[in-house]
């Protein structure tokens, strides 16, 4: 029944909008199982991962390849390879819009296509929407924005410019065929909660995991590991990785990335603990100053707790220091990006 | 240096990880270990760039790996943690205080262009390019450069330069992970890509990547 409904080439890239959706508004969606082929690549996408459930919205992003064989304008498929091209080598703007030694796609694996990886398409389709960590509501690119100045300790691109452009493009191409505002779940959207494990996380162990499984590529001191001029693995603290205010710098949302995608081409195979664990061992390290900082740290995590810090251990003291507690904003010259304002629609 | 090294083998499992950031290997000088290597020219060739022998064991391209890897390949063999038959009687030639100076001759020899002996349909490479730069994500398999370095050209002493090495030899080590018959990578990140790969992905990246300089200064412009 799909076949017809869906403009996909090859069936795979279709959505499937899952299961018995008994639920008001949704029956006009595909009520099918996932197809047997979706399944597969479901599988091998996301090994060890969990299964879709009852009720959840399944996407598989298209890929290049499917870009290619489309029938969308050339020039509008150039612009999509473009923000692939930024997603992929943000690097490229490494001191104008970035200015640590991350890639977007760093943390959004597979190009931004890959299932409990912060997949980025769900973006497209579920703003403009009001996020709490601003208290606004915010379109693509502002989201995008947050990234750039989080994420990536930088400045975002222009609202408008053409790499904005070219990136919600991207971004919003990979969404094909999803409808807007859906009221299912998405599955495998951002990097899910994990369950608490048994042992609340613990400094030491997560040090021994960290140099069990993560040294061989971030090296003991989490600088990752750069050669003939090109970051191979990223730093995960220090001055050339996230800031204090990046969204992975919650050890939750951290324990569900390293438990879902770390060891790299090992995803799922650490234990809940280990992943808790490491996670708050690399929380535990310094890194650029939040650029919400107003001078004070403990001011700052005050002001930012509820809707951000109570997750981090940013202004805490452990290991008998206190963390974020520092004027170091990395690489660049400024501490806030003029383009991270507030809204109020009055 | 080499106080630090012993102790940390000590730790076993720990040795690769721990041992990433301190430069554990004791620092070969290759003037002291080109005697040494004359009776590897047999096989590796006196310049290090081996040999592709497809119906059987391919000797491969020494020149330029990194030598850290090297060492501890031939230790590896040495003590039959990688079995190869053929390898580990010269290996056991070596003494361990020989082997990093062999390793770093070979190191410091420059990488060889490759003969690209074999035509291959553009549709096979074009697979193995993508393998090799940009993965294959619907089944989980990263790019081989996010770990074996930009060009694939290797990174630090763990991730060895995979461009420019024989196909033969590529595809028999991708195979041999795949069997178990290859067991000797830190925490199985080696294993867990090959057995993700079919028989075709194997055939294609092998070729791909033996068509590629093997040394930055071999790129063209
Ligand atoms: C250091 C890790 C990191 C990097 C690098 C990063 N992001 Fe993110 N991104 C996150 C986290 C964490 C979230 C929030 C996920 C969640 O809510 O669970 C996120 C969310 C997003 C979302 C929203 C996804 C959704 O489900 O709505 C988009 C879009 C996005 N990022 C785009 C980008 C872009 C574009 C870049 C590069 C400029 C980038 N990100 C770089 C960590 C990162
Ligand atoms: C085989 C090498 C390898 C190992 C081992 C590894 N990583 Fe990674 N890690 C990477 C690469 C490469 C990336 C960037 C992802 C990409 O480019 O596809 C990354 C990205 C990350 C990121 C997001 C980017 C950043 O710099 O913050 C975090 C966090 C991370 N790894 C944590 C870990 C933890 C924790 C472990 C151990 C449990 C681990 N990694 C083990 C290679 C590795
Ligand atoms: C009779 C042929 C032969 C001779 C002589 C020989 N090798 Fe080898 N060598 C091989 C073969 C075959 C392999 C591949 C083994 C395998 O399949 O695992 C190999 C592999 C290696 C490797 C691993 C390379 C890599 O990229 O992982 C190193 C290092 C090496 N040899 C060093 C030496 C040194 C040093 C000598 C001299 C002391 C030597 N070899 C002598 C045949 C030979
Ligand atoms: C997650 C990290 C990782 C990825 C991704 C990866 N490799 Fe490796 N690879 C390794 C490690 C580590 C070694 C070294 C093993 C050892 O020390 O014995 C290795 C060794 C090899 C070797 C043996 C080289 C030699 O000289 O003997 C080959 C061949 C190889 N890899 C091919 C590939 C190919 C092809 C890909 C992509 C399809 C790939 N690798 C992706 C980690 C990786």
């Amino acid at each position: 029944m799909l076949d017809f409904r869906l403009p996909a080439p090859r069936l795979r890239h279709a959505l499937l909008a899952v299961l018995a959706s008994l639920l008001a508004g949704q029956v006009s969606l595909a009520q099918a199982e996932l197809s047997e082929e979706s399944a597969r690549i479901l599988a091998s996408m996301a090994p060890g991962a969990p299964a879709p459930i009852a009720g959840e919205l399944v996407h598989i992003p298209p890929t290049l390849e499917d870009l290619e064989a489309s029938s969308l304008h050339p020039e509008l498929k150039r612009v999509i390879r473009r923000g692939h091209d930024i997603f992929t080598n943000t690097q490229q703007y490494r001191g104008k819009y970035v200015y640590n030694e991350l890639n977007c796609d760093s943390c959004h694996l597979g190009a931004g296509r890959v299932p409990f990886s912060g997949p980025v398409w769900p973006a497209a389709v579920t703003l403009p929407d009001y996020r709490p960590k601003n208290d606004h509501v915010n379109n693509l690119e502002e989201r995008i924005a947050g990234c750039f100045s989080y994420s990536m300790n930088g400045q975002p691109p222009a609202y408008g410019s053409d790499e904005m452009l070219a990136l919600s493009n991207y971004i919003q191409w990979l969404a094909r065929g999803v409808p807007m505002y859906p009221d299912a779940k998405l599955y495998g959207r951002g990097y899910p909660r994990l369950a608490y494990a048994a042992e609340q996380p613990d400094y030491q162990r997560g040090e021994q995991v960290y140099q069990n499984q993560c040294a061989v590529c971030h090296g003991n001191d989490g600088a990752g590991l750069a050669t003939r001029g090109e970051t191979v693995f990223p730093p995960l603290w220090g001055d050339g990785s996230y800031n204090w205010g990046a969204g992975i710098s919650r050890v939750f949302t951290l324990a569900s990335f390293v438990k879902h995608n770390m060891p790299l081409g090992q995803p799922n195979t650490l234990s809940d603990q280990q992943a808790w664990d490491v996670a708050y061992y690399v929380d535990a390290q310094e890194r650029p100053q939040d650029p919400r900082y107003t001078g004070d740290v403990e001011q700052t995590r005050e002001r930012y707790g509820d809707t951000f810090h109570k997750h981090s251990l940013y202004g805490l003291e452990v290991q008998g220091r206190r963390l974020g507690d520092h004027d170091n904003v990395g690489e660049k010259d400024f501490l806030k990006p003029e383009a991270l304002r507030s809204r109020s629609f009055d | 240096m080499s106080k630090r090294h012993t102790g940390l083998a000590a730790l076993g499992a720990c040795l690769l990880a721990c041992s990433i950031g301190l430069s554990a290997e004791p620092i070969g000088d290759p003037a002291q270990g080109q005697a040494a290597a004359a009776i590897c020219a047999s096989c590796h060739q006196a310049d290090g760039s081996g040999m592709n022998i497809p119906g059987a064991e391919s000797w491969p391209r020494l020149a330029g790996l990194d030598a850290s890897y090297l060492a501890k390949q031939i230790r590896d063999f040495k003590s039959g943690q990688r079995s190869s038959p053929t390898m580990q009687a010269f290996a056991q030639m070596l003494s361990d205080e020989q082997i990093p100076h062999v390793a770093a001759w070979f190191a410091s020899l420059p990488a060889p262009s490759l003969p690209s002996a074999e035509a291959h349909a553009p549709a096979l490479l074009e697979r193995g390019r993508q393998l090799a730069t940009e993965g294959d994500w619907d089944n989980y398999l990263v790019p081989c450069s996010s770990c074996h370095g930009p060009d694939n050209l290797g990174a630090g002493a763990v991730f060895p330069a995979i461009a420019g090495q024989h196909p033969a030899y590529i595809r028999d080590q991708l195979l041999n992970w795949q069997k178990g018959s290859r067991q000797n990578d830190p925490q199985q990140l080696m294993a867990t890509v090959a057995a993700r790969m079919s028989a075709d992905d194997i055939q294609a990246v092998a070729a791909w990547l033996s068509t590629q300089p093997g040394a930055t200064e071999q790129k063209p412009e």
